[in-house]
């Protein structure tokens, strides 16, 4: 068995080597192998993330930031590192520009309330795009309730494309906020970041970018994107649930009034007033998911040995192969055509709904996710109550494409009689 | 595999094909929207009532996915001729089949029994009872139902 170190020269994915790395790889559903290509969803964790998490619990666990005993040292340590590994993966400048939270969503709600309640007037406007996930629509929703800003979409095409015009023309100095998804997690489209956020630096807005979907598929550099806020979550990195990190800059961040009280937030606590602690504490309220974060720099480290350009490559041959079989499948019709596209094939099938769809690819152990995918407005652009979506990740291989398109023979056959 | 042939009776590939009482009846009394968030599935159901108080119309909009569908389509038929009480009793015995857990009453079911196999399928029990619900909520006035 090759060593994932070797990979890299190679870049080509030795999978058997891969997919031995993840324990859950080996069960059977429905007395089948699974077949998991829900990975946009969630993606499996591979054994070094497994262990991290369990070695912590074993050895080190004790609270951070509080303690003078040796455990709670070398927990704080661990946690510290991986922050440190999350600001070399993000390239952000300093690793107290990143905030842990508990996911990508919490991100998210923390910018809209601490910078949104602080910043937004009654008038001011928030773009976001037709193809956010719900977690950067509905936090903008809220804080547009309390101030008064107003929430605007923009636009998508028929190929899940962004309208770019549509843009340009919505961008305007009461513009303060754009909400953009990097990857868009119901199509596969990867947005163009970088020139948007130029532009609307350009009118004096700020932007955030929800990268849950695109951390585990391109690499990231806040500094060369110049984004004010980024965000992400471990599980979808190959990492734990319950962690997610948000980037942002430094000057806004000082600037931003703590979202939530606590413990650890605060560096003075007296009933006439408390003063807040600096950053990436002032965000950091209570006790956080230590051996979530910690694991996360596993999972960093598990990604960066096999190199993310592999990886892509890898997941690109993959998305070729299913496009390929599914535009010579009859009746069915992919949902989400970008040119720039991450490994997410999103189809409907002509007559057959795509929860009886999952439901019988999961009695042939395969794993895929029907429905809005949190995304209401694309199922709505697209006039669909819902879509099937396969997702394929670095162990996924090109016979379990071969049997995601058996089991679509099989509804079919069910379904046409 | 024999699980899924108990859900995918042909009985429910039929009432998918073909679903009955489709569309908005002549005579309306009660009508209701269910809506189940998990799958984005609508449903509204209308109801419409004889001069012996006995339901005389039923009919259903909306997309949904087999199981509902074919729920939706079963359902609208068993309730002809049905009171209200009947109805709200047809509720009950209906939840019980698909839930698994009291004791039914074959007679009352008939030919709903098909959708017995759901049982085996929790992800799906919502999709069989949103048209039941909606029923339920239509009987009690209330104009709006959700399955969360």
């Amino acid at each position: 068995m090759n060593h994932p170190d070797l990979q890299i020269k190679q870049t080509q994915l030795n999978l058997d080597a891969i997919r031995s790395q993840f324990p859950i790889l080996h069960r059977q559903v429905h007395d089948r192998p699974l077949v998991y290509l829900d990975n946009a969803a969630t993606c499996q964790k591979p054994h070094v993330v497994i262990e991290a998490e369990k070695h912590y619990y074993e050895y080190l666990n004790a609270n951070i930031h509080r303690g003078v005993h040796r455990l709670s040292q070398e927990a704080t340590d661990a946690y510290e590192a991986s922050r440190e590994s999350v600001r070399a993966f993000l390239n952000a400048p300093q690793t107290e520009d990143l905030i842990f939270t508990r996911g990508t969503t919490e991100a998210i709600n923390l910018v809209a309330q601490s910078w949104g309640r602080a910043n937004l007037k009654p008038g001011d406007e928030i773009l976001v795009t037709h193809m956010e996930h719900h977690s950067n629509i509905v936090p903008w929703q809220l804080v547009c309730e309390q101030t008064g800003a107003v929430l605007i979409p923009i636009p998508i095409d028929d190929h899940g494309v962004l309208d770019l015009d549509a843009y340009a023309s919505l961008l305007s100095p009461k513009t303060k906020m754009v909400g953009i998804v990097h990857v868009s997690n119901a199509l596969g489209t990867v947005n163009p970041v970088a020139q948007m956020i130029q532009q609307a630096h350009a009118v004096g807005a700020l932007v955030l970018v929800d990268g849950a979907q695109a951390v585990s598929h391109l690499p990231v550099d806040v500094q060369a994107l110049d984004c004010d806020f980024y965000t992400f979550s471990a599980h979808k990195l190959y990492g734990p649930t319950g962690v997610g990190v948000l980037y942002g800059r430094h000057a806004l961040l000082e600037q931003m009034p703590p979202w939530q009280g606590g413990g650890d937030m605060i560096s003075i606590v007296r009933f006439s007033g408390s003063k807040w602690n600096h950053l990436p504490y002032k965000f950091e309220a209570g006790t956080p998911n230590i051996a979530g974060g910690v694991a996360l720099k596993a999972a960093i480290d598990y990604v960066n040995e096999i190199g993310l350009e592999t990886i892509a490559a890898h997941e690109a041959d993959l998305l070729d192969y299913a496009t390929e079989q599914a535009h010579a499948f009859p009746g069915l019709r992919i949902i989400g055509e970008a040119p720039g596209k991450v490994s997410i094939l999103s189809f409907v099938m002509e007559g057959i709904h795509p929860h009886d769809i999952g439901t019988i690819l999961d009695m042939e152990g395969v794993a895929i996710r029907t429905g809005h995918h949190c995304a209401m407005p694309v199922m709505e652009r697209y006039k669909i109550p819902a879509t099937a979506r396969a997702s394929f990740a670095l162990y996924n291989t090109h016979a379990e494409v071969d049997a995601l398109f058996h089991a679509l023979m099989r509804v079919q056959k069910m379904f046409r009689g | 595999m024999s699980d899924l042939r108990e859900l995918y009776q042909e009985v429910i590939f039929d009432h998918n094909r073909n679903p009955r009482n489709s569309g908005r009846p002549a005579k309306v009394d009660r009508s209701s929207e269910g809506f189940n968030p998990l799958c984005g599935d609508r449903l509204t159901l209308y109801i419409g009532f004889g001069e012996d108080g006995r339901i005389s119309h039923t009919g259903f909009e909306g997309q949904g996915c087999a199981i509902s569908t074919a729920s939706a389509s079963l359902m609208t038929e068993a309730l002809k001729g049905k009171t209200e009480a009947e109805a709200e009793a047809l509720f009950q015995q209906f939840h019980a089949l698909v839930m698994g857990t009291s004791e039914i009453d074959p007679a009352l079911l008939g030919k709903l029994q098909v959708l017995a196999g759901v049982q085996e399928f929790p992800a799906r029990v919502k999709c069989a009872t949103l048209a039941w619900h909606t029923l339920h909520a239509a009987l009690h006035g209330e104009q709006q139902v959700s399955t969360e």
